[in-house]
């Protein structure tokens, strides 16, 4: 199936080459003149699609929005997704009906499988990203994630907004100690089936649960970077399908059904249904706590020997009507103010993408001054973030997946 | 006078142009041809890798086998309810109740199911501790069950009000006291009488919305997401991630699928229509055996049982989702939240204000504008003699036939290729072509049915067909066309994909937003949208329901006629 579909992608993309020839066109704004790209973007509406389905994101959007109408001039509407996938449809089917202005989406949330095929389909306007004049506070030398989205370099065609680990969280009045390694898990969904779930693949955080599992069995886990060939993939994944036909029976109602996104699995929390869950966000069972989502008594804890890090992005599709207001937004998202904000637990939660030692002393108070709430780990506590693995691994542990346990009962 | 005899051709041409033209858009991928994604040549690999799918015979069975199961349940229940208490206060209660549950978005329906019967729902929240001795939830697999169980009590649940609806209306053209007068004569039951006499007539009405029903309930998305299995899902929620995959070349294969989804709509239909015939066989020798009764009591039970429990699920299940709305923390087992604030409402009211005016601006457009078209086909029908065939009635509906995830990307390409905006007119035009089914649905028997000598009366009195029109038949009509105009107005807050596709996302409505962050889960922001989404649709049918009591305060033979 996804192998068939590979091959019929492999067979078109000669046809996609020829549509990544894209002109700059005459009227797309230079983002090296930055005063420029200021003045054109005055009086734009910029309708960035994103995600809709969190509170605390939303009003953050609704804040970041606030900020960037009052000083730059340009209005903010915030078009809410169910899926980020609704907005490359949409470019797509721009793109078909031949409409190469004047698009509907201007930026987008976006990061890893969707990045990767909207810039690999031609897609995305850029490079821009490392012409804002915030970039020099980004922390490229120390989080690798903000310039390589699941391996596949960013090239400028994306700007970071945020951090995100992998954390997991637990409710101490059910489970005081929880499991911090994937065989430690095992073990304890054994003694107590039917309290851990993950949400369905390719949800993904499911599949990221389904990585990071792979990344502790792997006899070796540097082959992740790369793409392997198929007695590769088999010796390495063959750890990970003995790990799951073992806690798939333990799992909440048998495995047999699943929650099917990480806010669905934080509900199954909330009713007291799971004991323990996996997350992206390390900040979000305080803002969830801070919410009345989840009762006071979770806290978050980690893996021993690190969990996958990554970015979360905004690009700009190659059809968008707003472009320099696009490029503005992007630029209030990584300055240190909006970081900031986003970073306090009570707004976000969200880890920052900028380098402390880059800002200048008084933006650095502002991080200094957080309190990152009863539930988020420090970041000396948070461990090593390790790199995504390359997509290959994803698409193939997905549909291995699907075929093993998503379809057959 | 010209204009309105051509009104039922631009009437089917608003609604299948959009329809074949988006037909046509889902099937060039399906067949390979995709020039954005480098399809150019035809090719049989989009339907190779859907066969390929290991999930598929299940997805297709569970689709089948839940279409058909919630289609039986409604009518069943429809049926036994209105045999057994048709006249009686239990009826006039139950109509009361159930009109306006027509309004609450299927989403919403199945959302406040969930909460309900969940093992950690309200149900089991308010018998446990006490009665079943739980701490925690139990580990039962209600929600999500393979067989589809709760999805198919979901879809029937929301399908129950709108069957009985057009139930009501067809029964006073099947002249049911009368009929029901002789069989009860002839020592009939009041049930069996009603089966035996009444029901083949009425069928013979409702079978159009049968139909749609059967269709809708095999491609139901969203409240397959909710209550359905998902290892794998049906068909259509199948496609649907298909067609949301950041792997982009799973777009021919979702083409594909939503070509097998309208196939397997087709061939079900033909299935039904086969069963009705050797139905219709069984029933006139079950009806000339003489039987005169058959498990009265039993039967009348049953069916104020169903039609109760059906009203009670969707109720409750509202209930419960305002009670979230208002909650503090609320965890297992308490029957109650710890505590109760305006907070959530604070919080998310005030966002809801712009896609609230924008809801109601787009279907006041959507369902004058059907209103309007309906109204001129049926004038037009009326005064040049036109013989509706029942072929062009099927062409009315396809659009309640054909999935939407079949043909909506094809015409939202369509759209674009045309260079139509992402303005508010494309998506009123995209409403249209669900909402002006529904009028015509609703506004059509009534309307035929309105006898016309109050017109050669008028036009002996000297009046011209246009004043007619005006003065007699519009007025004397005002209920049904009101409430046709509240189903309409219903059917446009309801649209999500027919919203989102042809206005970018740059159109926001409550259901665009309901559905946005049910995607999040929050049962809290969920209740809010949810419970303004509910009172914008079940303002304008009690409207509907009052506005001609108030109109014909002095007219006694005019009131209560809706």
């Amino acid at each position: 199936m996804r192998l068939t579909a590979s091959r019929l992608a492999r067979a078109c993309l000669p046809g996609l080459l020829t549509g990544l020839a894209l002109p700059a066109l005459a009227a797309d704004p230079d983002p090296a003149d930055w005063p420029a790209v200021l003045a054109e973007a005055k009086g734009q509406t910029v309708y960035w699609n994103a995600w809709g389905g969190a509170a605390a994101t939303n009003d953050f959007i609704r804040w970041a929005a606030n900020e960037v109408g009052d000083r730059y001039g340009v209005t903010i509407e915030h078009v809410k997704l169910a899926d980020t996938a609704d907005a490359v449809s949409r470019v797509l089917a721009e793109k078909t009906a031949g409409k190469d202005t004047g698009g509907a989406v201007d930026l987008v949330w976006i990061n890893g499988a969707n990045f990767a095929a909207m810039k690999e389909a031609g897609l995305l306007f850029g490079p821009w990203a490392g012409d804002l004049p915030n970039w020099r506070f980004v922390d490229t030398e120390g989080k690798p994630a903000v310039t390589a989205d699941f391996t596949v370099p960013t090239e400028g065609f994306e700007s970071p907004w945020a951090m995100a680990q992998v954390v997991f969280y637990h409710d101490t009045a059910r489970l005081a100690e929880p499991p911090k390694t994937m065989p430690a898990l095992l073990d304890w969904a054994r003694a107590h089936p039917g309290r851990f779930t993950y949400p369905q693949p390719p949800d993904f955080l499911g599949t990221t649960f389904l990585k990071q599992a792979l990344y502790e069995l792997a006899p070796d886990p540097s082959v992740l970077q790369t793409p392997a060939d198929e007695a590769g993939y088999d010796a390495v994944t063959a750890p990970l399908w003995a790990f799951l036909d073992d806690l798939t029976p333990h799992l909440w109602r048998q495995g047999r059904a699943y929650p099917q996104t990480g806010p669905q699995q934080l509900q199954l929390m909330a009713d007291g249904e799971i004991d323990l869950a996996i997350s992206f966000s390390p900040g979000e069972a305080s803002t969830a706590i801070a919410n009345g989502q989840l009762p006071d008594t979770v806290r978050t804890f980690v893996l021993e020997g690190g969990t996958i890090g990554n970015a979360s992005f905004v690009a700009i599709p190659y059809n968008a009507s707003a472009k320099a207001g696009a490029m503005v937004l992007a630029n209030f998202l990584i300055s240190p103010e909006a970081q900031a904000h986003a970073q306090d637990p009570d707004i976000l939660g969200y880890g920052t993408v900028l380098a402390m030692d880059k800002l200048a002393p008084e933006d650095r108070a502002r991080f200094e001054a957080l309190d990152l709430g009863i539930a988020t780990l420090s970041p000396a506590e948070l461990g090593p973030a390790l790199p995504e693995p390359h997509p290959y691994w994803a698409t193939r542990i997905e549909a291995d997946w699907t075929a093993r346990y998503g379809t057959a009962r | 006078m010209r204009p309105l005899r051509a009104a039922p051709a631009l009437t089917l041409a608003l609604m299948l142009g959009p329809v074949l033209a988006g037909l046509a858009g889902t099937l060039a991928p399906a067949l390979g041809v995709l020039p954005a994604l480098g399809g150019h040549t035809l090719s049989l690999a989009p339907a190779r890798a859907l066969a390929a799918w290991p999930g598929l015979w299940q997805a297709v069975a569970l689709s089948v086998g839940t279409g058909l199961a919630a289609t039986i349940l409604a009518l069943v229940t429809v049926t036994l309810f209105a045999a057994g208490w048709t006249g009686t206060r239990a009826m006039a209660l139950l109509e009361r109740l159930l009109s306006p549950l027509l309004a609450v978005p299927h989403v919403a329906a199945a959302l406040g199911l969930a909460f309900l019967i969940a093992p950690s729902g309200w149900i089991a929240r308010a018998l446990s501790p006490w009665a079943t001795g739980w701490q925690r939830p139990p580990d039962l697999l209600i929600l999500q069950d393979p067989l589809g169980l709760a999805m198919i009590a979901g879809l029937a649940a929301k399908e129950i009000p709108f069957l009985f609806l057009m139930t009501l209306a067809a029964l006073p053209q099947a002249a049911p006291a009368r009929r029901l007068t002789i069989a009860r004569a002839l020592g009939y039951g009041r049930t069996t009488g009603w089966l035996k006499a009444v029901f083949p007539a009425v069928y013979a009405q409702i079978r159009l919305p049968v139909y749609a029903v059967l269709a809708y309930s095999m491609s139901a998305v969203d409240v397959a997401i909710v209550l359905g299995p998902s290892t794998p899902p049906p068909l259509a929620v199948q496609v649907v991630r298909w067609m949301s995959d950041p792997d982009l070349s799973l777009r021919f294969q979702a083409a594909a699928g939503a070509i097998l989804q309208l196939g397997l709509v087709l061939a079900v239909l033909a299935l039904w229509r086969l069963g009705e015939l050797a139905a219709a066989r069984l029933g006139r020798r079950w009806a000339e055996g003489g039987a005169r009764r058959l498990a009265e009591p039993l039967l009348r039970a049953a069916g104020l049982g169903l039609a109760a429990l059906a009203a009670a699920a969707v109720i409750l299940g509202l209930a419960g989702l305002a009670l979230w709305s208002i909650a503090g923390f609320w965890g297992f087992p308490d029957a109650l939240p710890d505590g109760i604030g305006l907070r959530s409402w604070a919080r998310h009211g005030p966002a809801l204000i712009a896609p609230a005016r924008e809801t109601l601006v787009l279907a006041a457009l959507a369902t004058a504008l059907a209103l309007a078209l309906t109204l001129a086909c049926l004038e037009a029908e009326h005064r040049f003699g036109l013989a509706p065939g029942s072929r062009s009635l099927w062409l009315l509906y396809l659009p309640l036939l054909v999935p939407q995830v079949a043909f909506l990307p094809g015409l939202q390409t369509l759209a674009l290729s045309l260079g139509a905006g992402t303005g508010r007119g494309t998506v009123v035009l995209a409403h249209l072509v669900f909402v002006l089914p529904y009028v015509f649905l609703a506004l059509s028997a009534p309307w035929r049915a309105w006898d016309p000598r109050h017109a050669t009366v008028a036009a002996a009195l000297g009046a011209g067909p246009g004043r007619i029109f005006r003065t007699v038949r519009l007025p004397m009509l005002l209920a049904p066309v009101l409430t046709a105009a509240a189903v309409g107005f219903a059917v446009s807050v309801g649209q999500y994909l027919p919203t989102l596709l042809p206005g970018g996302g740059r159109i926001r409505t409550l259901t665009t937003e309901a559905v946005a962050l049910a995607a999040g889960g929050d049962r809290r922001i969920i209740g809010v949208t949810v419970l303004v989404q509910t009172v914008l649709v079940a303002a304008p049918f009690a409207l509907a329901l009052a506005a001609p009591r108030l109109v014909f305060r002095h007219r006694r033979g005019m009131r209560g006629a809706g």
